[in-house]
């Protein structure tokens, strides 16, 4: 009788499949990340020990002892006083606490604080709030504590921001319009984020952490990269960390470029040299999941990307793993056999510095 | 909340249990990578790289450097004052504990 072994799909559920059938969708997951990227395939060895982790008898894994990473967070403290919407669990408690609970208690390695909309635009109004709450969290922490939140060009265009929607431009056909529109949204949210940068440096932040960069498309990434460039010259000892929002940058502008290189289109081993160019310190690549594929699928794909971008970066590479990326399933709480092995896959496999 | 959870029981270094934070400062202080990072950190405790993680020897050099422990011992260094240790520990500038310094007559 051929033993089957409990693996999940991309949405979570729990499913059972073969030795010979995880091999296989290994393969195909990794043939699909190679063809886009245009990046080697994995080894046979590489194949086998994916195999390997995902057959493993126990619920839960772990990295050999040797191979333990550093771990950086994003969304900070408001998974724990947060609302759903930030899939926070909404234990009443201040900031301080939160950064203290991962610190003391649960052996974060680096944590973050973020504003509840954690979006860059809104922490404008409230910044000696912010300002005041980094002091004392950096009184009492041990542990490097960046400021972090989404650099979200959304929130610039109508009706929350002041230029043109490009999307609309662009169904009236206005291609110019809506490429201004995005280049001028750009250049504003790199002057929000290097002013509240500014600020929050003068509080004692370590740095700062650029969460789904590119979540608006190339625009987004463009001002990004130009908030990093401009933070990297002023303050030359900050930490910065830029986090991808997804594999691929989606070219909304289509034409934009950092050190002579189009940014849409760019895959994660094409992303990490112009984030290390800009100034980054870490760069964190991003694998989308695909709900409709095994988790050995989605694995297989993920590593292959993350292992080229770890090969391609000058800096370290901290892939993003949360719920619907990087070989995790698309579920609000991923199950921890599911976590368990696409974190050790990463880190054994892929190569990454941290997660 | 269990997801970041389990990424730390899987592949993390523990925080201020072991030597995560310590390593962390490195890869961002220096971006440097994490064979790197460990060899740096590891040599300047006088421990292996294997160590870095292990509770039982980092809590003993931990304790002898001052440079913080997970429980709360009273009277040894927390906060700044620990991170102004792990400065002259690791030959690094750390931002708030340039602030303090620089708000102090």
């Amino acid at each position: 009788m051929t033993t089957e072994y409990t693996t999940r799909m991309g949405d979570g559920q729990r499913i059972l499949m073969t030795r010979e059938q995880i091999l296989a969708d290994l393969k195909e997951g990794m043939a699909d990340a190679a063809d886009l990227g245009e990046i080697p395939d994995l080894s046979e060895d590489e194949l086998d020990k994916l195999v390997d982790i995902i057959a493993m008898p126990a619920r839960m894994v772990g990295v050999e002892p040797g191979k333990e990473v550093p771990v950086t967070h994003d969304i900070g403290t408001i998974r724990i006083d947060g609302d759903q919407g930030n899939s926070g669990v909404g234990i009443p408690s201040s900031r301080l606490v939160g950064v203290m609970m991962h610190e003391r208690a649960f052996g974060a390695d680096t944590m973050e604080l973020g504003h509840i909309d954690y979006s860059y635009k809104p922490v404008k109004p409230v910044i000696s709030n912010e300002q005041q709450t980094m002091e004392v969290c950096q009184q009492n922490t041990i542990i490097p504590l960046l400021y972090g939140a989404m650099p979200n060009l959304g929130l610039y265009y109508t009706p929350d921001g002041p230029f043109q929607n490009p999307g609309d431009l662009m169904k009236a056909f206005k291609i110019d319009e809506a490429r201004a529109s995005i280049e001028g949204a750009a250049k504003h949210a790199t002057r929000d984020i290097t002013w509240i940068m500014k600020k929050m440096m003068s509080s004692g932040t370590d740095g700062i952490n650029f969460d789904t960069v590119g979540a608006a498309g190339d625009g987004d990434m463009y001002a990004s990269l130009h908030a990093i460039e401009a933070l990297r010259k002023e303050f030359p000892h900050i930490y910065i960390e830029a986090g991808m929002a997804g594999e691929l940058t989606l070219g909304l502008h289509g034409d934009l470029q950092y050190d002579g290189k189009v940014l849409a289109g760019m895959w994660p081993h094409q992303q990490a040299p112009v984030v290390a160019k800009a100034g980054a310190n870490i760069f964190g690549p991003v694998v989308n999941t695909n709900t409709s594929r095994s988790a050995a699928w989605n694995l297989g794909r993920a590593v292959t990307f993350v292992k080229a971008a770890v090969k391609a970066s000058s800096i370290p590479c901290h892939v993003n793993m949360g719920m619907g990326v990087g070989g995790i399933p698309m579920f609000e709480t991923p199950t921890i056999d599911a976590v368990s092995r696409a974190s050790k896959a990463m880190v054994e496999v892929a190569g990454v510095d941290g997660i | 909340m269990g997801m970041p959870i389990t990424h730390i029981m899987t592949s993390g270094m523990s925080g201020i249990r072991a030597a995560g934070d310590l390593v962390a400062r490195m890869e961002f202080s220096k971006s440097m990578r994490i064979g790197e990072a460990k060899e740096y950190v590891a040599k300047k405790l006088d421990v292996s790289t294997l160590d870095l993680s292990d509770e039982y020897v980092m809590r003993e050099v931990r304790e002898d450097h001052g440079i913080g422990v997970i429980t709360s011992v009273a009277g040894a260094p927390k906060g700044i004052a620990a991170k102004m240790n792990i400065e002259k520990l690791l030959d690094i500038k750390i931002n708030s504990c340039e602030m303090f310094r620089n708000q102090i007559a």
